[in-house]
């Protein structure tokens, strides 16, 4: 393992730790407004300062972290299923299946996901309580971004489908769901594996896009998108440089992930 | 090669023409600035959102036109008009020789179809409600070439101010309602993008040197729902004003560039919340229960901290709302009322009248539901947003649950006007005129922006009734006195009955950049371009141009 992969992951470990307990690490509840000292500097209380609300930046923070953090590979494992189920199906039956299924596939590639998510997003019942809403936000992210890796993995499929193992398990007697159970998935795990890693930080990003639009997770529900909202003030930024901690972190996270996962890529 | 004189004569030719078809392409001055949403509507009789009030205004041609600056009523289209002693009817001389931008002849016929249009009652035009004193026909008679006069059933004051929202349409012209005689036509829609807006060539205006009105060639509106990024726009010379600010540009503008901004005091504008009342609305009853119930909305209010929303939020350039009249509105504002101060006692008490309980930290009501209700406001309007998360800070000492839900701004428009599909939303008023005739399409039981519950056949509580009448009635008499009493006991009755929960009137706050002159913010809407016709850019010099 070099030192570059080994830092990032001892990295990710102590951010996913401190995100874990933030419970414990936070000075004050995520949603408590100290209202008389809003958009406070940093101090021995408040250590990253208040928000516009007067809210405790480091909390929020920590709090934010939990929530993107452990919510984007609950997403990323949810586009990964689908999208070995769906890619791994069109690449073991190939013929008109895979073309119909790649077709569907890249049309699905083709709609604008931001404006589709928006749409769906206004559909979806009022009345939910902010953590809900914000399992639904990446249970939609997870549902709609299965389409790049299906892809990757149809083509994976049909390559395996006609190695000299999987003609071998078929002279021995094997077929339909022993030969994919048995043959076809263990040889597709490295590239579903690094379609999850790859996931990960796409779709911390994409929470990101939706909460700097304000249709992420709701308040006062923190999560690193609605915190990034805060450097739309960018004016504001040059007398407060503690605001960019979100952004510095979000950053850090999601380059320690391409680093700590080049070995699955490789 | 060798180039004789008459060669040389002709590229030079060839190069003149092409830098003056270079010229004539990029060549004009262009006003930039920014509208908050694409409009709803080009249709001038059914503008009832802001960034289509603003296209009608820099494209409609109006009979009359209220100077923002005077509050007097200046001729446009009329150049006389004369409101009859019982006030029930309008008679206008018309300017003659005017041409609508594609060119068709303004005609008396042209008046009497906008009323026409404006008062059919399958078109619901909120500017029609306005003029709706009583019910009856409107009948218009064309009494000669240049003559036109409009009866209404019953008189209705300030009759002839209310014309200055009326855009003239055409009966004849092919292009319907995109032909228009104000100093701008609508060149280019890039629906979500920008509207280009182009000098209407027939515009009949002309200044004392006989020059064409308006200076400025192209008017470009770009949509843009961030406000902070208006404001940096602003700053980096990109548009050349800002009509409205919120308080968080006007902050960072202001330790920016303090010489471009305006804080003009109270402004007419206010932003409250409504619970949804709509009996036909998909909710459970419990909830329309809480919702209609009086105890309920007053025990909300006084559970809201104003004054933290004003120091927050608006860092002081707001002030706690009373009424649907800001105090800034020194005639027509009701003295006597103060805003709902926080009392968590009164809350309580209000709450247990109608059989709420505080059971380990959550209130049930008497069916034992724990009350939790979402409220809905539009994404990208910060202040709402902040404004939303402490009301429900506040409602959370009440043992209250509340969802706070963004939506973008057409999904938010089609619940709150079509599906009524939703629980409470907080949104602003915007108010372009100081006599009260014009909230008529608010305070009428009837009417479309009637939020809490709007288009009713008849009114569904005493008070909604009550406030129909006196609505009606001091929009029908000419006794100051006697309407100054009735919109006083109508700002009473919404004051005890809350269907609209008054939470902040805004401080008017604008920008200008120093390219743009000619300038004369006030605080009637639309601030800063009311006399658009005037405005210049850059070294450009109005009289001499």
């Amino acid at each position: 393992m070099n030192r570059s992969r080994l830092i990032a992951i001892v990295f990710l470990g102590v951010v996913t730790l401190a995100s874990v307990f933030a419970n414990i690490l936070a000075p004050a509840p995520y949603a408590q407004q100290f209202r008389d000292i809003p958009n406070a500097a940093c101090s021995h209380q408040h250590p990253l300062g208040t928000d516009d609300l007067g809210r405790d930046r480091l909390s929020r923070l920590l709090y934010g972290t939990r929530v993107s953090l452990l919510l984007a590979p609950a997403a990323a494992l949810v586009s990964s299923i689908l999208a070995a189920f769906i890619g791994g199906t069109a690449g073991f039956a190939g013929g008109w299946v895979e073309n119909l299924v790649m077709s569907a596939t890249d049309l699905f590639l083709s709609l604008p996901w931001l404006f589709l998510l928006i749409t769906i997003r206004a559909l979806l019942p009022l009345n939910v309580a902010p953590l809900t809403s914000v399992m639904i936000t990446f249970a939609l992210l997870g549902c709609l971004g299965w389409a790049g890796a299906a892809r990757v993995v149809c083509s994976d499929t049909r390559r395996l489908n006609h190695s000299d193992f999987m003609l071998q398990a078929r002279a021995s007697g094997s077929s339909g769901v022993r030969l994919m159970v048995h043959h076809l998935l263990p040889n597709l795990r490295p590239v579903l594996f690094a379609q999850f890693w790859i996931s990960i930080p796409v779709f911390i990003l994409s929470e990101t896009n939706l909460s700097i639009l304000g249709l992420g997770v709701s308040e006062p529900l923190p999560s690193w998108g609605s915190l990034l909202r805060e450097l739309e003030s960018f004016s504001m930024l040059s007398a407060r440089p503690w605001q960019f901690a979100s952004l510095i972190l979000l950053v850090a996270t999601v380059s320690c992930f391409h680093v700590a996962m080049q070995k699955e890529e490789a | 090669m060798i180039f004789n004189r008459s060669h040389l004569l002709i590229v030079a030719l060839v190069l003149s023409a092409g830098t003056s078809w270079a010229a004539s392409s990029t060549d004009g001055s262009e006003l930039h600035f920014c509208i908050g949403a694409q409009p709803k509507t080009f249709n001038p009789l059914l503008v009832d959102d802001d960034a289509s009030e603003t296209v009608r205004y820099l494209t409609g041609g109006v009979l009359l036109r209220l100077d923002r600056n005077s509050q007097k009523l200046l001729p446009e289209l009329a150049t006389a008009w004369t409101v009859n002693r019982s006030g029930d009817a309008i008679t206008f001389t018309l300017r003659e020789n005017v041409r609508f931008s594609d060119g068709t002849p303004f005609s008396a016929e042209d008046v009497a179809y906008t009323i026409e249009r404006l008062m059919d009652p399958s078109l619901h035009s909120p500017t029609g409600d306005a003029f709706r004193s009583s019910q009856g026909k409107v009948v218009t008679k064309i009494t000669g070439k240049n003559r036109v006069t409009v009866a209404f059933p019953a008189p209705i004051v300030g009759l002839d101010r209310l014309f200055d929202q009326v855009a003239m349409m055409s009966a004849l012209s092919p292009q319907k309602e995109m032909a228009v005689l104000g100093p701008y036509y609508l060149a280019e829609n890039k629906a979500g993008a920008y509207l280009l807006l182009k000098r209407n060539p027939n515009y009949w205006k002309y200044d004392q040197t006989g020059r064409q009105l308006p200076y400025i060639d192209r008017v470009r509106l770009d949509v843009q729902q961030n406000r902070d990024i208006e404001a940096l726009r602003l700053a980096r010379g990109e548009i050349d004003f800002i009509n409205s600010m919120n308080t968080e540009s006007f902050e960072a503008l202001k330790a920016k560039a303090p010489q471009t901004v305006l804080d003009a005091g109270v402004g007419l504008d206010s932003e409250q919340m409504w619970f949804n009342q709509v009996a036909t609305a998909p909710l459970p009853d419990y909830k329309k229960a809480w919702f209609t119930s009086t105890n309920f909305r007053r025990a909300i209010s006084s559970a809201i901290h104003r004054d933290d929303l004003v120091r927050v939020v608006f860092k002081g350039h707001a002030q706690p709302a009373v009424s649907f009249i800001s105090p800034a509105n020194k005639f027509w504002f009701d003295q006597k009322l103060h805003s709902h101060a926080f009392d968590f006692g009164e809350a309580m008490r209000a709450l247990n009248q109608d059989g709420f309980q505080l059971q380990n930290g959550a209130l049930r009501d008497r069916t034992g539901h724990p009350v939790e209700f979402s409220i809905i406001t539009n994404a990208g309007n910060k202040d709402r947003e902040h404004m939303a998360t402490m009301i429900q800070q506040d409602l959370a000492a009440l043992g209250i649950h509340l969802n706070v839900v963004t939506l973008d701004f057409p999904s938010l428009i089609e619940r709150i006007t079509r599906s009524f599909n939703y629980e409470a939303c907080l949104l602003g008023l915007v108010n372009d005129d100081l006599d009260p005739n014009t909230q008529m399409n608010i305070w009428l039981s009837s009417a479309d922006n009637h939020q809490w519950n709007p288009n009713q056949k008849t009114p569904a509580t005493p008070w909604e009734a009550e406030i129909d009448r006196l609505m009606r009635e001091q929009a029908s008499t000419l006794d100051p006195r006697k309407r100054k009493q009735d919109v006083d006991r109508v700002q009473e009755i919404v004051w005890e009955q809350q269907p609209f929960i008054y939470l902040v009137n805004k401080n008017a706050l604008s920008a200008v950049s120093p390219n743009l002159h000619n300038t004369h913010p006030a605080v009637l809407r639309p601030q800063v371009y009311w006399n658009i016709d005037q405005l210049t850019l850059g070294n450009e010099v109005a009289t001499n141009h």
